[in-house]
């Protein structure tokens, strides 16, 4: 059953076609990645899945319903979260706040004006729990601004995973990461897959193959193949546009 | 405990421990300059929650304030002059003014910060600093309350168990306002609805995608800083009698300003250091020469450049 369908996506930047009749299914619980040369319309199309952008044609619809209209907090309820290309947190405030602030957006309102915040057990734990899965426990105290770039890529997931979302849409997760620290991304990665349904936009084409069920090659804004990795190994159009560059 | 709550702490300790002694020894004028202080700090607290906490630099406090005074100058007048007795509104009882001062001002930030909340930067600074100035000359225009003469409050608010008329009785009135205020704002901002705030300050897209709006939170801090400084504003119009519509101006709005930066955005004791601070060095400064603006101006400046996070920049210290 697929999860997320896009029809007919059109998104232009005064001439430019950034999203160009894009067309995209995503099956329930799988890893789909979306691979595609420099400047091929990847970030263009995970903002419009979130809502930060509003296509100029087209529909997405996510579970059966039409989001194409919702605004991003809207659509982060229904259960689509994601992490951003460049790094995007919270830098004033504390790694373990980060991720509170994720966890108390997802349990209830946030309408609250008395009890301390950090006080909360409930949210507190569960905050710790996620920081101990991406490793990063013994940072929580620490100002985020502090942090590596490597760990804020792991915070990065942690935030998608206090979402408790069905959807996580990872921007190039593991941009910029050393090989030790790429590992580990991947690592994780592949003990997210099967549990959430994610949508993966990457450069590092081993990370690709290995983890992704299906991939989509995007192509001046338009998908030109969707299939599992070895048909897209295989694929001479692909080839021809995107593997050839780098072989 | 932190210096810097030890520093909060030990202002507040002074702050309540000086006034009684300069009224037991007939110093009236410093009580004067205590109190005014005090309010101010109080106005200067309501700002930070939206100023510090969430990152949104309004350029147009004073408004409220100078509302919360005519809330409580207009029933006045009314009451001794006739009008408005229909709406309940020609009064002296404080337990009308301050709530109506609260109200006013309230709705004024629930509207006004609709539309200012959808700009950003300079433009929200400009935009709060217009609706502020649309007050301003409102005021100025109405010649019934005394247009930019000012309009006297010939009677003070009448509280339960307090006469206003005593010095002393209103500085306490204000002191424990302030207390409160400073708690308040500490609650508020450690709560879940301060972690969103404060996070949206930091970051507001990426508040969003974890699904706050954060508009929505945004514009009821707003609301309740406007509700806040439209009380300062009623205790003020108590203390100097008088009210007029340059306690609204756009400068007046900008010593607000000043006072929270001066003392220490986002801190619980910033606002009334830098309240304190700025009160005292403006009297100090003014009785040593005509010309105290410049030297008053490059301490400011001084401040702001050499010590970051302003005078509570002193007391950084371990949790």
């Amino acid at each position: 059953m697929s999860i997320l369908e896009t029809k007919g996506l059109m998104k232009s930047f005064g001439g430019i076609r950034a999203t160009d009749d894009l067309t995209l299914s995503v099956e329930q619980g799988e890893l789909h990645a979306i691979i595609g040369p420099n400047g091929a319309g990847k970030t263009t199309l995970i903002t419009q899945l979130c809502g930060t952008q509003m296509p100029d044609a087209g529909t997405i619809h996510f579970k059966g319903r039409d989001i194409t209209a919702l605004a991003p907090d809207k659509r982060a309820r229904l259960g689509i979260t994601r992490s951003f290309q460049i790094t995007s947190l919270i830098p004033d405030m504390t790694v373990l706040e980060n991720i509170a602030l994720a966890v108390q957006a997802r349990e209830g309102s946030s309408y609250r004006f008395i009890r301390a915040a950090a006080g909360i057990p409930a949210i507190r734990d569960r905050a710790m729990a996620l920081l101990e899965r991406v490793g990063l426990a013994e940072k929580a105290e620490i100002e985020t601004r502090a942090l590596s770039h490597g760990e804020h890529r792991h915070m990065e997931i942690a935030i998608a995973l206090a979402s408790r979302a069905e959807l996580m849409l990872l921007d190039e997760p593991m941009a910029g990461l050393g090989p030790e620290e790429s590992a580990r991304m991947v690592d994780l990665l592949t003990e997210l897959k099967g549990q959430h349904t994610i949508v993966l936009i990457e450069h590092d084409m081993d990370a690709v193959f290995a983890l992704a069920d299906r991939i989509s090659v995007l192509v001046y804004g338009h998908i030109i193949a969707t299939g599992d990795p070895a048909s897209i190994r295989a694929n001479k159009e692909v080839e021809a546009a995107y593997l050839g560059e780098e072989a | 405990m932190s210096t810097r709550t030890i520093a909060t702490l030990v202002a507040m300790a002074l702050l309540a421990v000086l006034p009684p002694i300069f009224f037991y020894t007939g110093n009236a004028f410093w009580l004067d300059l205590a109190t005014r202080l005090t309010i101010l700090a109080i106005a200067a607290v309501s700002l930070n929650l939206i100023l510090g906490y969430g990152g949104l630099v309004s350029f147009g406090h004073a408004a409220y304030v100078g509302l919360g005074a005519y809330a409580v100058g207009i029933p006045a007048y009314h009451w001794l002059y006739g009008g408005l007795e229909s709406l309940g509104l020609a009064t002296t009882s404080g337990l009308v003014q301050i709530p109506l001062a609260m109200v006013v001002c309230a709705l004024f930030a629930l509207v006004t910060g609709a539309i200012c909340l959808r700009t950003k930067g300079v433009y929200f600074i400009m935009i709060t600093m217009a609706f502020a100035q649309m007050v301003y000359y409102a005021s100025v225009s109405i010649e019934e309350y005394g247009g930019d003469d000012g309009l006297v409050i010939d009677t003070r608010s009448e509280l339960p168990g307090l006469n206003l008329d005593n010095p002393i009785q209103l500085f306490g009135l204000a002191y424990l306002s302030l207390v409160v205020a400073m708690l308040i704002v500490r609650m508020i901002t450690r709560s879940r609805f301060g972690m969103v705030l404060r996070g949206a300050k930091g970051n507001a897209e990426r508040v969003q995608m974890m699904g706050l709006n954060p508009y929505a939170y945004r514009l009821t801090a707003y609301v309740i800083s406007g509700a806040m400084a439209g009380y300062a504003g009623a205790l003020l119009g108590n203390f100097t009698t008088f009210i007029s519509p340059e306690m609204m101006d756009w400068t007046r709005s900008g010593e607000l300003m000043f006072m929270v930066i001066l003392g220490g955005a986002s801190t619980t004791g910033g606002p009334v250091l830098g309240a304190a601070a700025f009160i005292i060095l403006e009297e100090v400064l003014s009785h040593f020469t005509i010309y105290w603006h410049l030297p008053f101006g490059l301490l400011l400046i001084a401040v702001v450049l050499f010590t970051r996070g302003g005078l509570m920049g002193f007391f950084r210290g371990r949790k």
